[in-house]
């Protein structure tokens, strides 16, 4: 009889949980397909010809396969006024985007190292006005930022753009670096004092190799704010050094022509494919370091 | 003059004297433990002399060279950490090697000093590991060649054990020790394990709030300790510490020990004048269970045992001994009797103080009066 009752009660157990279960998934699908439908419109639509697309069905497969539209974008369609395609811009935002992650990675892990092992007086009030940096919106240091590469000769230059995103990104590299250094015991840094090496030895030799988790959530966070941004890209750069995603813009919205949908779409992939790539890479690890950070932080 | 001296040492954090005028002094080849409760200073202590902290006063002499604002790495020490400390990223070689690297010691004798100090520690076949691959006990080691293979005129030692199971603890407490036999480089160790600083110092220094209680041998600070604390930091069952006071009769010096419905228990000390100046006035009677045990086991070298019917609260068998518990001046007071004394609970039975070890406080000044 006893045995009975509960083998009972674990059935009734066991089919609320598969109920459950179904809808959780199916809320999980749903979400999915919500999600993804905008990717599966512009993936589909940026290898039909321009015919296709005007006869109306944007969610239809292409009846006819073609990679034009993609060479198109990348190439040869009209950017302003250059018919170049999106290609030297991407060039740009590679030559922007690599030093100001790595410069910035690099200062904040810097920063993270002295405000949690060679502490000094009033480190807290610095690290303070380091997190300020993270609370600024963009919008209000744009003038004074303008005068400031004006004056020092980098106006217009991918130089300047990266000096720009360096000083914005640090706030956020310190405290990720910092958080992180904070939980790292400090009688290893003692030890390799005693074992006679130096501020910047303690640094290459000990720290650097011990933060790949950080490193790895600092460069992705970077990677994506600096090659997603449009806001410095358009206030300081100039023809020349112009990155993706105003270039993007300049072809989306020409105001001349056919408005060619196909190679919208294939660009605005182009352009956002680098964060995707970084993002599938590493995600994992951003999800473990930014929890890591959270909890010991 | 001392191998590694230390006098007035003072250290101050803001406005907290962390160590107030500390004086000690090491021959070459001695084992210096500092012991005391937590936040008594004796890490700092440690610290100062590595130069991992600076000093606010005094000075450090090691080997007759004064090292007070010398780097770390220039004072000719090795620190092994309570945590280990080793670097998460190398090899147990290359952790080994590291300060040698610092040094600029080409890799060929590098290596050779690396397989000299993991052979000595049992290592070898551990060297191409990654420190977090390894067992406690083995980090131990690892931290312990990481300092051999510095070949330092001190080796500083901070709770080196207190990571590790009881078992283990013992084993590595051997080690250092028979290691220390061999090498004889002199070695300073902070410990709050008082079994550890009896066993392994020559010579122990007892500290409380930054101020040096006692310095000496671990004879004399374990059978002469010099205050209140120390008698009661010193020894596992503590030293039993009972109020009573001080009685002149006969020409003799007597302890009157007061007893809940029993008459008062007298026991005749030797006489000393120190002793027969506190006459009437009350004293902290100090008596280590050792020397409380039945008539039979007391020691037959003593002088002066007195036996005394007592009666009993608590039997705790202890394998190798049996602790009589009995209360005496309102104190609970403990005795070890040996093991086949069969001894029942609520009876009353004969104790045999051995007096030659008592000791007397003053309860106000807490100081030692005979």
């Amino acid at each position: 009889m006893a045995a009975g009752t509960h083998g009972a009660t674990q059935e009734t157990a066991v089919r609320t949980n598969i109920f459950v279960r179904a809808l959780i998934y199916a809320v999980l699908i749903v979400f999915a397909v919500y999600y993804l439908m905008p990717l599966y419109v512009m993936l589909v639509n940026s290898v039909k010809p321009l015919e296709e697309i005007r006869q109306g069905n944007m969610m239809s497969l292409p009846t006819i396969f073609t990679l034009e539209p993609w060479r198109s974008a990348w190439s040869t369609a009209q950017i302003g006024v250059q018919p170049t395609g999106l290609k030297p811009y991407f060039i740009n935002s590679v030559l922007m985007v690599v030093p100001a992650v790595a410069i910035s990675t690099l200062l904040g892990a810097l920063n993270g190292y002295v405000l949690t092992k060679w502490k000094f007086r009033g480190d807290g009030i610095v690290f303070g006005l380091l997190l300020f940096a993270c609370f600024i919106p963009f919008q209000i240091v744009l003038i004074p930022m303008a005068r400031l590469l004006g004056l020092i000769g980098l106006a217009g230059s991918t130089p300047g753009l990266v000096l720009v995103h360096v000083v914005y990104g640090l706030g956020f590299t310190t405290l990720f670096f910092r958080n992180y250094y904070d939980a790292f015991p400090t009688e290893l840094i003692k030890a390799a004092q005693i074992d006679g090496a130096g501020f910047f030895r303690i640094f290459w030799r000990i720290l650097l190799p011990s933060s790949g988790p950080i490193i790895v959530v600092t460069v992705i966070w970077q990677f994506t704010n600096i090659w997603n941004d449009f806001l410095f890209g358009a206030s300081f750069a100039d023809f020349d050094s112009q990155p993706m995603t105003i270039a993007l813009n300049n072809l989306v919205s020409s105001s001349t022509g056919v408005k060619e949908y196909n190679v919208h779409f294939a660009g605005a992939i182009l352009a956002a494919l680098p964060t995707l790539i970084v993002y599938i890479v590493s995600g994992r690890y951003f999800v473990r370091g930014l929890m890591a950070g959270a909890v010991k932080g | 003059m001392a191998f590694l001296e230390i006098s007035n040492l003072q250290k101050r954090f803001g406005t907290v004297d962390v160590l107030k005028g500390i004086n000690l002094a090491v021959e070459e080849g001695g084992f210096l433990v500092l012991v005391g409760p937590s936040g008594c200073g004796k890490s700092t202590l440690l610290n100062t002399i590595a130069g991992l902290e600076s000093i606010t006063g005094g000075e450090i002499r090691i080997n007759g060279r004064t090292v007070n604002n010398l780097h770390p790495s220039q004072r000719d020490i090795a620190m092994v950490f309570q945590s280990y400390a080793l670097y998460p990223n190398m090899s147990v070689g290359q952790n080994i090697a590291f300060g040698m690297e610092m040094r600029g010691v080409p890799k060929a004798e590098r290596d050779k000093a690396v397989a000299g100090v993991a052979k000595t520690l049992q290592i070898s076949h551990l060297l191409d590991r990654k420190p977090s691959q390894l067992s406690g006990g083995q980090r131990q080691r690892v931290a312990m060649g990481r300092a051999l293979v510095r070949d330092p005129q001190v080796f500083l030692f901070d709770e080196p054990l207190s990571n590790l199971d009881a078992k283990l603890r013992v084993d590595m407490r051997t080690e250092i020790k028979r290691l220390h036999q061999s090498m004889k480089t002199t070695i300073v160790y902070v410990t709050h394990d008082q079994i550890e600083a009896m066993t392994l110092a020559t010579q122990i220094a007892v500290l409380k709030d930054g101020v040096l209680q006692q310095f000496g041998t671990p004879h004399e600070i374990y059978n002469n300790p010099s205050n209140l604390f120390v008698a009661d930091f010193m020894g596992s069952p503590a030293m039993n510490l009972i109020p009573a006071t001080i009685e002149m009769n006969g020409g003799g010096v007597t302890v009157v020990l007061g007893r809940d419905g029993l008459a008062p228990l007298q026991l005749k000390v030797a006489n000393d004048s120190k002793l027969s100046a506190h006459a009437g006035r009350e004293v902290i009677f100090g008596l280590r269970p050792e020397a409380i045990t039945d008539m039979n086991g007391a020691d037959r070298n003593s002088a002066r045992v007195v036996n005394a019917d007592c009666h009993v609260e608590v039997v705790e068998p202890a394998g190798a001994d049996t602790y009589v518990v009995t209360r005496l001046g309102g104190r609970e007071v403990i005795g070890r009797m040996r093991s086949d004394m069969q001894v029942a609970p609520h009876s009353t039975v004969p104790f045999a103080f051995n007096m030659d070890k008592a000791v007397f406080f003053d309860p106000k000044s807490e100081l030692r009066i005979a």
